[in-house]
């Protein structure tokens, strides 16, 4: 398959850009931090997403989706990036819906229809400190009458507060379990802190939380390619996500450069200047195409999806990371005021990077899939 | 789908019938590069039988038309026919700038007898092409070479034309059997004011003096012209529009070396390491600060691996910015020469010997040299960079 987006997914999205800059521009994303909007994204909206039947993209046709592939959902993702649209899709419409289409079961059957019908926002607890450390999870699941207790903290839940379910990553006997826990499960508690992107994150508290054995996404001690899955989804959305971040630093500073004048020139006439802008757009054009092998790859299901995954993050991560450090810089002055939008995309951009492993974690596992 | 699939098995079952065991072997030094020409002297019986093999089939050029010398393939058989050249890991049967450079620049410009006589002897390994474009006094600013071409009416020889100059960094003029040639043919005239000639390097006043380089190798010459006579039909294009044609030819060069051999060989530089290096318990490379430079890097490469397949995808189904190429020769020959930084230092003082047969001649250290010039030769990075400033972003003044 040709790495470049096929009629269908040009048409996806050139119904879905207009849409998200008419509804969703970064103004939208200014009012609702202004006005301290406690849900963190806008419900309208989201009802809208619907009506276009955007949440249910990557959701199973049987399950009432669109059966759609990472490369569609990331176009969706990299116009949320470009307009810094405050929205569940990410954590809802792409990392629940891997995982739980991955599982199947009881839970799928039940969830999955609902994130379609825009009816359910999920919310992912798998962090459990400042760093991404999927592998040292401490949350445990002990069993417990006809179900499990899980016990143990967890951090940066994106919507956390707000989510009709989370899912739970906990320690069992065996190995890693997934848990769907809905929201008035009695003993979780989600404290939402504001982030520097004016997003809202949970510190989620798990309590001697109470649920049924079906409440297992999959299979019990088998959640481990559950939660890799989710990941992998996950870790691609949110590159995707920062290549439109980036991609949209990057126009409104080259268009900044053809306008501004000092020494009598307009500042994009500057070598220093149109060099570091040509390295940029090099860098983006690179981390656009990982991204979009990352996703063909996990399209096609194929091996090599994993070590994609970590290079699409690691470098969709620098890239977005140089566009938004070039935005502020070229902008000089005004790229320090609120006033101007170049700074709301450095903000974006620094917690999607951190989300589900940074630059760092991700080259560090470039490293150990191969063998160093 | 079912029909490249097809392909897909053809192309497959004729590379296992065809192509020969030695010839599934990585590349190990210059020798093993079969560049074709009228010097050349093959390395043994299977690199020719390869390289004939692959003639008959029009594989040397699989994407050329059958009519000169080419297999006819669309731009996704030929994606395929990489793809199973790679699977078994098969050297390519020909290397040459008439492939890379000339032959397109002839499939575009060229007239039907041109095709039909140069684009076959590329094609069939004959001939072996050498790049006359930079003068000590042109480099970056290419367009201001001097190489003097002008029109002689002889009544009895025929009307032809003298070229009078001198070029530099033409790369094995010594090895080489034709030239392609920027030769100016109006002073008043910066831009159209050049023509593109091809002539032999046997001609009358030809001569090539190789340059030492920091490699201590000479890849490249002076080549000198005196009174060179070149009759008119071995012009490409029209007198005074040969610049057309050299910008043309300069993007498939860029093409080439980003789509070729930029980012090395992309393999981890890592796992190159592993064993030389060592792992400590952790299963780490036991030098933790050059690991992390080394991840880096591989990351980089693997990410520029999808950027050349996009490219490609794009750029041969006229998808990509005519433009794009520079953005590749930028990133692409930037990635090459912090690949052998990292070699060297992988290396230690062992990547420093010059000479001995343990340093196979010191090939580390020469190939880090050599690649010092990837950034400069075919357009230099800063050059690349003008470029999409001023044809992709558009910036004002460029």
């Amino acid at each position: 398959m040709p790495l470049y987006h096929n009629d269908d997914q040009a048409m996806l999205k050139d119904s879905v850009a207009p849409f998200v800059a008419e509804q969703a521009p970064v103004s939208h994303l200014r009012k609702l931090r202004d006005s301290s909007d406690a849900t963190g994204f806008s419900r309208d909206l989201w009802a809208q997403f619907t009506e276009m039947g955007l949440p249910g993209m990557l959701v199973p046709e049987e399950h009432g989706g669109l059966g759609m592939g990472h490369l569609e959902a990331g176009i969706v993702l990299e116009e949320i990036g470009r307009n810094l649209t405050p929205s569940p899709f990410l954590s809802t419409s792409v990392g629940a819906v891997a995982a739980l289409a991955k599982a199947g079961g009881t839970q799928a059957g039940r969830w999955l229809p609902a994130i379609a019908g825009g009816e359910a926002i999920v919310a992912l607890a798998i962090d459990e400190g400042a760093k991404h450390r999927p592998d040292r999870i401490a949350t445990t699941a002990t069993r417990s009458g006809n179900g499990f207790r899980l016990n143990g903290k967890k951090s940066f839940v994106l919507h956390g507060h707000v989510a009709d379910m989370s899912i739970v990553a906990a320690k069992t006997d065996g190995g890693i379990t997934l848990f769907a826990v809905p929201k008035d499960a009695k003993g979780m508690t989600a404290d939402p802190r504001r982030l520097v992107d004016s997003s809202l994150a949970s510190h989620v508290t798990l309590d001697g939380v109470e649920v049924d054995a079906d409440a297992v996404i999959g299979e019990v001690d088998a959640g481990g390619d559950i939660l890799d899955a989710l990941l992998a989804a996950t870790r691609t959305g949110a590159a995707a996500e920062m290549v439109g971040v980036g991609q949209g630093a990057m126009d409104m500073t080259v268009t900044y450069l053809k306008e501004r004048k000092q020494f009598g020139k307009l500042i994009g006439e500057f070598q220093g200047l149109q060099h570091r802008a040509a390295h940029l757009y090099g860098e983006m054009e690179v981390a656009r195409a990982t991204v979009m092998k990352a996703q063909q790859l996990l399209d096609e299901g194929s091996e090599g999806a994993r070590l994609m995954v970590s290079v699409a993050k690691a470098k969709a991560g620098r890239a977005a990371n140089l566009a938004v450090r070039e935005g502020v810089q070229m902008h000089g002055g005004i790229g320090m005021t609120d006033e101007y939008d170049i700074g709301l995309y450095m903000k974006r951009d620094r917690a999607l990077a951190e989300y589900m492993g940074d630059v760092h974690y991700h080259i560090d596992q470039v490293a150990r899939m191969n063998g160093y | 789908m079912s029909n490249l699939d097809a392909f897909r098995a053809e192309v497959r079952a004729w590379l296992e019938a065809n192509c020969p065991p030695e010839m599934r072997e990585p590349v190990r030094d210059e020798d093993d590069i079969c560049w074709g020409g009228r010097k050349f002297e093959f390395k043994n019986a299977a690199q020719k039988q390869w390289l004939e093999r692959c003639v008959e089939k029009g594989y040397t050029v699989p994407d050329w038309p059958t009519a000169y010398g080419g297999a006819g393939l669309t731009p996704e058989q030929t994606k395929v026919f990489k793809q199973e050249m790679a699977r078994i890991k098969a050297r390519p049967p020909l290397q040459s700038f008439g492939i890379w450079m000339l032959g397109p620049a002839l499939l575009k410009f060229g007239t039907e007898e041109q095709k039909v006589h140069y684009l076959g002897q590329i094609a069939r390994g004959e001939i072996r092409w050498c790049q006359g474009y930079s003068e000590p006094g042109a480099g970056s600013d290419l367009v201001s070479l001097q190489t003097f071409g002008e029109e002689v009416t002889d009544p009895v020889g025929g009307d032809h034309w003298v070229v009078n100059g001198s070029k530099i960094w033409t790369s094995y003029a010594d090895k080489a059997d034709w030239i392609f040639c920027l030769v100016r043919t109006d002073k008043t005239n910066k831009y159209q004011g050049i023509t593109f000639m091809l002539f032999d390097m046997e001609s009358e006043g030809v001569s090539t003096k190789p340059i030492l380089l920091i490699s201590g190798n000479s890849p490249f010459c002076e080549t000198f012209f005196d009174d060179v006579k070149v009759p008119k039909d071995q012009f490409v294009g029209e007198v005074n529009r040969g610049w057309d044609v050299a910008k043309y030819l300069l993007g498939h060069e860029r093409e080439m070396i980003s789509g070729g051999g930029a980012g090395g060989d992309m393999i981890s530089v890592g796992a190159l390491f592993a064993k030389s290096l060592g792992l400590n318990a952790n299963g780490e490379l036991d030098d933790p600060i050059l690991r992390a430079e080394m991840a880096a890097f591989d990351t980089d490469v693997f990410a520029y691996r999808a950027m050349g397949e996009r490219f490609m995808d794009m750029w041969k189904t006229g998808r990509a910015h005519p433009a794009s190429s520079n953005m590749m020769k930028y990133v692409g020959t930037e990635l090459n020469k912090r690949r052998h930084e990292l070699v060297m230092a992988g290396g230690g003082a062992d990547a420093l010997e010059w000479d001995s047969d343990e340093s196979k001649g010191g090939a580390r250290a020469r190939s880090w040299l050599r690649t010092k010039a990837n950034s400069i030769e075919g357009g230099t990075s800063e050059v690349m960079l003008n470029v999409i400033a001023k044809r992709i972003l558009d910036l004002p003044g460029a």
